[in-house]
């Protein structure tokens, strides 16, 4: 099976499968205790603090785990939004944002906050003008933009967006899920969510930045943990494994990530060649490294990503068919890009040539016989 | 004709031809839509009735893909859209 849903998880990287036993047997203590095996604890889960600081340029002080990236986003929203409850409930987001972020901004908005979307253009990536005039607008408490799109792979403007909000006096804070790990990240963000198995950590991890200087208050009831941000007892293996994995990707990157991004290259400009009426999407310069989305005109996108799992290649979709609803991904629809017969390849660490070049070989044929199915004449 | 003029006229002009594609899912209403866009002339209006949600998109983006135009998406009391569509070529 060739797998290419990096996007969804990145497989356990080799170095955090090796933290991670060992931690089960030396990090399981209570790290808020005294004693000898807890203390060992505590130690461990310090020095994976330290070290995903460090890969994501804060400090250990600002860095707390959370049980998954998910948590890490809804956290640093809403406990922003509550920290700023006083300046104003204005949350400024864009509209391709994951999930996590929509759903944080639901719950706002039911809690009498209100929320300004800014839509993107046909690439997936919000207007820096359009994104300044929604931070700079009176009662802003907080504005959320993604490091790059999870559907598409667009690369949204951090750093333009990092100074409106200087200009405006309004934290960022910045979804970095898809690229921690896979690219540098540019600075000036106030609050950071990412999650440990986009990366190659294990499940059940995710990591929540607050920088000092900026107003955050939990909105959960208070718990001791995690410097009163994150309740719960901490996964020690697992935030151990996590921070090996994130170290070993960071240090690979550089390499790694330009020879993904030569293979995704290579999907970009051959399958609009190989297979007739394709709309490739997203931008094809400014984008993750190992992420791109293609559309195939009158093709059903459930029935293509059958083909290609019985072909051997597990990839994704956001064409609605393929989802648990009806409708079609936020993200395509707000790109106004084609949304059926979509297909997402994220490619994982280790990807090889050969597996792309024989995804290439047999699509063509696949999106042929499934339009022959539909009664379309080639 | 330019293409504002055209747009103008495209919103008042009755449609050549309605496609029902009601309860059909994307993407038959698009291949509904690429077929039959040949029988009406050109600058013709083909109206397309149909309630996934996808082919609000769908159709839009079709449009820019084949260079024919997209003149306007009204809502159907019963749910649903007419998407409206001009034959270009």
């Amino acid at each position: 099976m060739a797998y290419f849903d990096a996007a969804s998880t990145e497989p356990l990287h080799p170095q955090a499968r090796e933290a991670l036993i060992a931690a089960l047997d030396v990090g399981w203590a209570d790290p808020a205790r005294l004693y000898g095996p807890a203390r060992r604890a505590r130690m461990l889960l310090e020095q994976a603090r330290t070290e995903v600081a460090e890969a994501l340029g804060a400090r250990p002080d600002e860095v707390s785990f959370t049980s998954s990236g998910t948590q890490a986003v809804h956290l640093g929203v809403l406990g922003a939004l509550h920290g700023r409850r006083r300046v104003g409930r204005r949350l400024v987001t864009s509209a391709v944002e994951h999930s996590s972020v929509l759903h944080a901004a639901g719950v706002h908005e039911r809690d009498g906050g209100s929320v300004e979307t800014v839509g993107v253009g046909l690439t997936g990536a919000v207007d820096p003008a359009a994104f300044r005039e929604a931070v700079l607008a009176e009662g802003t408490a907080l504005a959320c933009l993604q490091s790059a799109n999870h559907e598409v792979g667009t690369v949204q403007p951090i750093a333009e967006a990092a100074a409106a909000c200087a200009e405006a006096g309004v934290p960022l804070l910045v979804d970095a899920a898809q690229t921690a790990g896979r690219m540098p990240l540019p600075g000036g963000w106030s609050v950071l969510a990412a999650s440990a198995h986009k990366w190659g950590g294990p499940a059940g991890v995710g990591v929540l930045v607050v920088r000092k200087g900026t107003r955050w208050r939990s909105p959960l009831p208070e718990d001791e943990r995690e410097r009163r941000r994150v309740p719960g007892f901490e996964n020690v293996p697992a935030i151990v494994a996590s921070a090996a994995a994130l170290r070993a990707m960071a240090a690979e990157s550089a390499g790694e990530s330009a020879r993904l991004s030569a293979l995704v290259d290579r999907i970009r400009t051959e399958v609009p060649r190989l297979v007739p009426d394709v709309e490739v999407i997203g931008d094809p310069v400014a984008r993750a490294p190992h992420i791109v989305t293609f559309s195939c005109l009158y093709v059903e996108g459930e029935a293509l990503l059958t083909e290609l799992d019985k072909a051997g290649f597990a990839v994704s979709s956001g064409s609605s068919c393929t989802a648990s609803t009806l409708r079609p991904s936020h993200v395509l629809e707000a790109m106004g890009v084609l949304t059926h017969g979509n297909v997402r390849v994220s490619l994982p660490r280790g990807a090889s040539s050969a597996d792309v070049d024989r995804f290439l070989a047999v699509l063509p044929d696949m999106v042929r016989r499934i339009r022959e199915d539909a009664g379309i004449k080639s | 004709m330019t293409s504002a003029q055209a747009a103008a006229e495209g919103a008042t002009q009755p449609p050549a031809l309605t496609i029902d594609a009601l309860g059909k899912k994307c993407p038959i209403p698009i291949i509904m839509l690429a077929e039959q866009i040949n029988y009406v002339p050109r600058n013709a209006i083909v109206s397309v009735l149909a309630d996934d949600p996808a082919a609000f998109t769908d159709i839009p983006a079709w449009c820019r893909l084949k260079s024919h135009h997209h003149v306007g998406s009204h809502e159907l009391p019963g749910g649903g859209w007419a998407i409206h569509v001009r034959r270009n070529y």
